[in-house]
This record gives C-alpha cells, structure tokens and sequence, in this order.
C-alpha cells in the first residue's frame, strides 16, 4: 500500500524526533566522560564537545587517591548490599505470610501496610522520631527506614499467591514447617521475581542521597551520591582533593593542569558506572516491573 | 491501586473466631512471618504519621515531644502570615502547573513517536537510551546541569555561541529568569522515556483490526491517532492525571535542591522556594521544627483535597476513576 505524503511525513518526523531526544539523553553522558579524561587546563580552553583533545588519566588517578572517595564507595557498596538483603528478606516473608489464606488477621495487616502506601509522616516528624531513635550520624539511617516497601510487598504476594498450591501441601504433608516450606521451596521456585525486586531495591539503595545530607554529619560516613552532591557543590572539593597529595610531583602536575571541574566529572563518572554497567541487564527487569505494578496494580 | 484492593478483597475470609490460643498453636510460625514487618512499619511509618501532632506544639528538641509545650494552631496561622507564604504558594503552583502541562503530555506523545516508528533495531535502541536517566539518582543530573550550562565552557553556552544565538556566555544557572525552564526541561529529560512506557504498552493493547478498519476506510495516520489511538488509551491517561493533579503540592523536591546548589543559592530562592523546601530550610535548617511541620501538613491537606476534587470530577465527566 502507499503511504499518503501526510503518513510520511509523519513517519519520517518521529525518526527525527526519536533520534535527537536519543543524542539529547546521550550527550550529557558522553560529555561527563570526555571532561573527565582530557586533561583540565585543556578544558578551560572550551569547545571540548564529543572527543577529549588531551587525553589523561591523571584526573582518575587523583581522585582514586584519596580516601574519601574510597569510603564514600565503600559506604554506598555496604548500604546497597546489607539493604537489598535486609529488605527482600523482610518483604518477601511479609508478603509471604499475607498470601496464607488462613492467616488471622490477614485484612488487618494488609490494611496497615497500604495505608503507609498514600500517608506518611513528612520530613520534620520523621526526622525527630529518627532523632529519638539515635540514627542521626548512623549508618542504619542509610538503611532501615526503607525496608518493607509495600509496593513490592503486593508484587511478592501476587507471585506467591499464584504458585500451585500442590507445591506446598505435598511439602506439608512431609512433615515440612511454614518456615521450611517457605526457604526451601518457596523462594527456590521464586528466583526471578527475587532477582526483579532486589535490581529495583538495589538502584534504589544506590541512588539515594537526600537522607544521608540532612541525617549524616560524619564525613567518612557519606555515601558516594551524597559525596558526589557536595563536591558538585563544594568550592573546597579542588583543596581537598589536591591537598591530599603526598608526592611534590603530582601536586606539581595538579597545580598546572588539574581543575575542580575535571575532578567533579571524574567522580561523576564513577558514581554513575555501577548504573550504567548494571543497566543492559536490568532494563528488561524494569519495564516488565512498570507493568506489572500498573496493570496489575 | 484500586484493582488490588478489589481483587484482594473477595479472598479475605470471613472472620474467624477460633481462640487465640488455637491461632498461636497452628499458625505461630505464619504469624512470625508478618511480625518483623509490621514491626518496621510501625516504627519507621506510623510513629512518624502520629508524629505529625508536633505541628501542634512547640516543639523543643531538649524537651522532646511528650513534655513540648501545645499551641494549637498558632504554627499555622504563623505560616499563613509569614512573608514567604505567597511566594512560596506562588512557585508551588507555577511549577507544579508547568510539569503538569509540559511534562505530563511529552510522554504521551513519546509513544505515539515510538509506535510510528517500524524499524525494530531503532526503536529498541532509542527506547534503552532514553530510559536510562530513569535510573540515575538527581544527584548525577544534577552534575550533568552543573556542567552543560556552567558559564565556562558549558557546551549549552558552546553551541548557542556558534549558532550566534548569544555573544557572551550566560549564567543559566544562577539567573531566576531561566531557572523554571531548566527545571522542567531537566524534569522532562529523566522521565519522558520511562514515562512513556506505560502508554506505549497502552497503545500497544489495542485490537489491530480498529485501525485496519480505519485504513480501509482511507483515514490517514494522524487521524488515526486523534480518533482510535487516544480515545483507546483515555483511561489510562486519566488515571495518571488524577494521580498528578493529586501531586500538585509536590512540585518538586531532590530536583529543586540539586540545581540550587542544595538550597543555598540565595538567588534562586525568590523563584525556587517551594513548600518541600521551604519545609527542609525552616525545620532542619532554621530548626523551627514544629512550624515547619506545620507547613508541610498543610500542603498534605491541600494535597488530599486536590486528589479527591479532581477524582470527583473525571468520574463526572464518565471518564475512569481512581475509585
């Protein structure tokens, strides 16, 4: 069939559109990493768009050099880990218990686990109960407060309660507990939707870094995102991380070529790594969870 | 949400009246299934939501809250006679209202893009691509912002100097004038792809023999969009707008502290100042914690309020509801 001239022109104006929104989404990107390897004092010269002109490690090298920024990682890489195993324990056993028909008190419970879905208790009462709770400057406020999410509280439950029941009851009969039937039956024939919640829950974890700038004082306890929003934002980030320089040849180097700006777009470029290396594997994951969250509620 | 709840509902047995020692007895281990869960739930969610009365106090940080002194609903009134008040109600809306009709339809209109689009490769590739920033925290935007439009050799400023669009380079980030459209632009830029999933998988559901129909019948592509495509993915567009209607209060929060220096650029605060963070430099800043609770209860109030006013008048004009 022929395409009509108005149906072309369509067709042909949502490749071009689709096309530059891809190069607009790319190029902060590709820009971050190209100012990150070409050396700082070439950078000020401007123009530098798609391809380093002096090309150089040694923004990685100073910046690897401290340790803070070691710490900062460290943080993230013990938030991220403890988290996503704290939080698919305790989500997967709630939602498992919530998928037992028998269960008293199952309305009540659920009840109580939506509401927190649409209310909560806002910033400033949160923060002093948190106060209260001893977690200010403590690496469990990094950690615990989002650990049952309700939303994938109702994913797990809808997975569980849609295993045959057979599984379970031929495990009962063998004399199996609840317990039993849940570690070793149960999450062996969940290992998709296990690996699906923990990708969510650990981009999450990695990601955030409101809470650590309003709970955490202690500067070796900073998670790399929060770590990465000082030094966009610190005047002193360029003192800091030249200062720490112990050879009189690199702080040499650093005085001549080095500038804030190329040290922040190499910490950048290291916080966003993680993400990007994870994302080809993940991507799937995640549209596959928008659609069941929305279509399934 | 609402199908959940309904379809949870039926499953729910009727009440039973067995003792509690039976339940301990046969479910104890079911029961400790629930328990750590509603443990932190309890103290991570809902001892916060009743500590929501300190905005009825006057909240003092050595006193803490069971021997803070009660004024009723002098925080309040503080709050609406407060200088900031209008201004900060100002760019509350202002922004809000732009997201809403800026940032609300580009993803729609997104996936129109992408269902036009017939080569598979391309689509595949511009859909991960413009997913990604989904996935990044406003954190890294907010350095990706901090580096595109600085002064010195941003590449915004670059490329508007070699079109001869600008002579000297401007300060995009500390200049009020631009801030709203940078906002929303850098909004627009982290959430379009992913936000155009779901009506992409909208479009996607659509019986095939609609728009067969309308070829034969020799209707052009656009008005196949305007007369099949839209009207079939209404419903989901109505409940996402009831959803953000009910969000107007929310105009934006990690987004808003990223570009001003995290709050503290002081030349942003006439146009940036919204009610979440006017909340965050009253309360933990200014540590007026009561009045600052005060506030950010009033803005879940009007929220409520919006949420149902708008609910109630889509379900009017017979469109899907929420309830």
């Amino acid at each position: 069939m022929k395409l009509s001239f108005s149906d072309r022109a369509l067709s042909v104006f949502s490749y071009i559109a689709v096309a530059a929104l891809s190069f607009l989404t790319l190029y902060p990107f590709w820009n971050s990493i190209v100012i990150s390897f070409n050396t700082g004092s070439d950078t000020m010269l401007g123009g530098l768009t798609f391809w380093p002109r002096h090309w150089t490690l040694e923004n990685y090298e100073i910046i690897l050099k401290n340790k803070s920024m070691y710490q900062a990682v460290l943080i993230s890489v013990l938030r991220t880990a403890i988290g996503t195993a704290l939080a698919i324990f305790l989500t997967s056993l709630f939602a498992y218990g919530l998928s037992k028909k028998f269960l008293a008190g199952r309305k009540f419970y659920f009840i109580v686990a939506i509401i927190t879905m649409y209310f909560s208790g806002g910033l400033i009462p949160t923060f002093l109960w948190f106060r209260e709770l001893h977690l200010y400057d403590s690496f469990w406020v990094l950690v615990l407060p989002g650990m049952v999410n309700v939303y994938y509280m109702l994913i797990f439950r809808t997975f569980f309660s849609e295993l045959p029941d057979g599984l379970e009851e031929s495990a009962k009969i063998d004399g199996c507990t609840d317990f039993g039937i849940f570690f070793r039956i149960v999450l062996h024939v969940s290992g998709p939707i296990l690996a699906t919640i923990s990708l969510f829950t650990a981009v999450g974890l990695w990601n955030e870094w409101f809470t650590a700038s309003i709970y955490i004082n202690n500067q070796s306890l900073l998670p790399l995102q929060t770590y990465l929003i000082n030094a966009m934002n610190s005047s002193l980030f360029y003192e800091q991380m030249t200062s720490a320089l112990n050879s009189e040849a690199m702080k040499q180097m650093s005085q001549q070529t080095i500038t804030a700006k190329a040290l922040q777009m190499s910490t950048l470029v290291i916080a966003t790594m993680p993400i990007i290396m994870v994302y080809p594997f993940v991507q799937k994951y995640f549209v596959k969870g928008v659609l069941v969250g929305s279509i399934k509620g | 949400m609402k199908q959940n709840l309904a379809k949870a509902a039926p499953q729910i047995q009727p009440r039973s009246n067995k003792p509690w020692s039976s339940v301990i007895r046969n479910q104890w281990q079911v029961q400790l299934m629930v328990l750590p869960a509603i443990v932190f739930l309890i103290l991570f969610a809902y001892v916060p939501m009743w500590g929501v009365l300190s905005a009825f106090q006057e909240y003092n940080i050595y006193k803490g809250f069971w021997a803070s002194p009660w004024v009723g609903l002098d925080q309040f009134r503080a709050f609406f006679e407060a200088d900031e008040f209008w201004l900060v109600m100002r760019n509350t809306f202002v922004i809000s209202l732009l997201k809403l009709f800026i940032g609300f339809p580009a993803p729609i209109v997104l996936a129109l893009m992408f269902n036009e689009i017939r080569n598979r490769f391309f689509k595949r590739l511009s859909q991960t691509l413009t997913y990604l920033p989904h996935f990044m925290s406003w954190a890294i935007i907010g350095g990706f912002a901090a580096s595109l439009f600085a002064v010195d050799n941003g590449s915004v400023n670059i490329l508007l100097q070699k079109l001869g669009l600008i002579h000297e380079p401007v300060n995009w980030l500390s200049t009020p004038h631009y801030f709203w459209g940078i906002l929303v632009s850098t909004n627009i830029w982290k959430e379009i792809g992913f936000n155009s999933i779901i009506y992409l998988a909208a479009i996607t559901g659509i019986d095939p023999h609609l728009y067969e129909a309308a070829a034969m019948d020799g209707a052009s592509r656009f008005k196949q969009i305007y007369r099949i495509t839209l009207p079939c993915i209404m419903p989901v567009i109505s409940v996402f707008l009831i959803l953000a209607v009910g969000n107007i209060m929310n105009a934006g929060f990690e987004d808003i502290l990223v570009l001003t220096n995290n709050g503290n650029n002081g030349i942003l605060l006439d146009v940036a100042d919204v009610i979440d963070t006017y909340v965050l430099r009253t309360g933990i800043g200014g540590q007026r914690y009561s009045y600052a609770a005060a506030a950010g209860l009033f803005k879940s109030l009007v929220n409520v309020v919006l949420l149902l006013l708008a609910n109630g008048m889509v379900r009017r004009m017979g469109k899907e509801s929420l309830w």
